[in-house]
């Protein structure tokens, strides 16, 4: 493939984008309207902008994005951080992984979320239950992601290291470290939608601050444009976290080729 | 270097009752049938597998582990991805710990010799496969060592680069002086690039001939192959590896058993 041609595929897709989005836009404007639906089942665009003013005004919009950011932020470092590291420890230590493993599975079954509620007896209506669901549910991606890149490192690389009498340190921090790079940023990918969603279970199920509690708040009170809006701003902050961990992906991971047309999102 | 005696290779015996030795500045092959246990060899002399019985030595002292004196080189290239053609060639030494000016100085001759220094900011991707392979022989050879133990190095590049690589590997050998263990599939890389050859029986692998390649020009493999008694010296060598009745089959089974191991 030419560069020319790619740059116009490029061009065509996103110009067809742009237009997927302005249909999908005209549609919920005026299609409950037109088949129907009462406003307080899908309520049409506008009125969801309208409340997006309100609710900015009103309900501290900004106040609650900025907790739940925060929140899903905190929970995303601790859980990469915490995931990394056993990842690592337990890709050193066969013995580690093999004793571990049937409890790792256990808690990796375990449906994270069903964990909020307990969060909250234990710490109360504060954002700490919010940051340990997150820091549990990023936790695992990463820390399978890891764990398989240290095992999976090429043993002839090793050998290699070796028979430059390399020390274990430096077969650490020289080759294992930075091949299990790529692997990590997958992991990481995975874990920062995942932070959103164990961020807004927390927020729904208790406290008063949040876009997880403007959620219910809206809910409580009928007022489904307020839980649009609500809907929108978590999609907005998982998005630009999702974002945001590509944007780092390619600074570390520069010297891979360039990937195909789409699999950069 | 030498190897007295030697048996290794864990559960299954890959060699056994192997002794030679390659006097300074000699290039030895080692050929034989798949599974005969070249590769055992390699290891118990690169000090990365101790031999259940026997010992290698290098320069008179006894390989108790990886050592400075030896570097090996495989088919893989083993470049790490995420570092510079220049910063692979240093990986050895900055391991080693020479001050960083050395490494630079080492890493620029060596890809100047090999007419790769305006790739020496490329990464290992930007590259094919034969320059690649030629930035791993510049890695091995920037520890400066001893002996070099190789193998298959080219088996992986197409007909056309192999000779490429070999023409260079053949120069660098005589220039430097390095004493080399070459182990090979390719009995006309065999013959073009080495003194003497050994030649391996099916495992446990024993040294069952040696032939001493007696052509000119061992810097020259483009001469050698040339050279009216090169096809001799292959059609040697095929004879006694009795190439026309290797029982494939046979082989299979070997190798199935070296990769369940």
């Amino acid at each position: 493939m030419t560069n020319a041609t790619h740059t116009a595929r490029v061009r065509r897709g996103a110009a067809a984008s742009v237009a997927l989005l302005v249909m999908f836009l005209a549609a919920w404007q005026w299609g409950p309207g037109a088949l129907g639906i009462p406003s307080f089942i899908v309520p049409p665009l506008s009125s969801v902008a309208a409340e997006f003013v309100r609710a900015w005004q009103v309900y501290h919009l900004p106040l609650h994005t900025g907790v739940t950011v925060v929140e899903v932020l905190a929970g995303f470092i601790l859980g990469s951080l915490l995931g990394a590291l056993v990842g690592y420890l337990l890709g050193m230590s066969p013995t580690a992984e093999l004793a571990l493993s049937p409890y790792i599975l256990a808690l990796q079954i375990a449906p994270k979320v069903a964990f909020a509620p307990l969060f909250i007896l234990w710490m109360g209506f504060t954002v700490y239950p919010k940051i340990l669901v997150a820091i549990l549910i990023v936790f695992f991606p990463v820390m399978v992601n890891v764990l398989t890149a240290v095992r999976n490192v090429d043993p002839d690389l090793i050998n290699l290291a070796r028979a430059f009498k390399a020390s274990r340190a430096q077969i650490f921090w020289r080759i294992e470290f930075p091949s299990s790079m790529p692997p990590m940023f997958a992991g990481l990918r995975i874990g920062s939608t995942l932070a959103v969603v164990g961020v807004v279970v927390g927020e729904l199920v208790g406290g008063n601050l949040g876009l997880g509690y403007l959620l219910t708040f809206g809910e409580g009170q009928a007022n489904t444009p307020l839980v649009f809006v609500s809907i929108v701003m978590l999609t907005l902050v998982g998005g630009i976290a999702y974002v945001a961990v590509i944007l780092v992906e390619r600074r570390v991971l520069h010297y891979l080729p360039a990937r195909g047309v789409g699999s950069n999102i | 270097m030498r190897f007295a005696d030697a048996k290794g290779g864990g559960a299954l015996t890959a060699v056994r009752g192997v002794s030679f030795s390659v006097r300074d500045a000699e290039v030895v092959s080692l050929i034989g049938p798949t599974g005969c246990g070249k590769s055992t060899l390699l290891n118990i002399g690169s000090g990365l597998v101790a031999p259940s019985e026997g010992a290698a030595f290098v320069d008179g002292e006894r390989v108790a582990g990886p050592n400075a004196q030896v570097a090996f080189m495989l088919q893989k290239d083993l470049l790490l991805p995420w570092r510079t053609v220049a910063e692979n060639v240093m990986f050895g030494v900055e391991i080693q710990g020479l001050p960083v000016k050395e490494r630079r100085r080492r890493a620029d001759t060596l890809l100047a010799n090999f007419k790769l220094a305006e790739f020496s900011g490329h990464y290992p991707h930007q590259l094919s496969g034969g320059m690649r392979q030629r930035v791993a022989l510049a890695r091995t050879l920037a520890v400066d060592p001893h002996v070099l133990l190789l193998d298959e190095p080219f088996s992986a590049v197409d007909a056309q680069t192999r000779m490429v690589l070999q023409h260079d590997l053949a120069q660098t050998l005589k220039q430097a002086n390095k004493t080399a263990l070459l182990i090979t599939h390719d009995l006309a890389e065999a013959v073009t690039l080495s003194d003497r050859v050994l030649v391996m029986s099916r495992r446990p692998g024993t040294i069952i001939d040696e032939i001493a390649i007696d052509l000119p020009q061992r810097d020259n493999p483009i001469a050698r192959r040339r050279d009216a008694r090169f096809g001799d010296y292959v059609a040697q060598l095929m004879d006694r590896l009795d190439i026309a009745h290797v029982d494939l089959g046979h082989v299979a089974l070997e190798r199935e058993a070296e990769l369940t191991k």
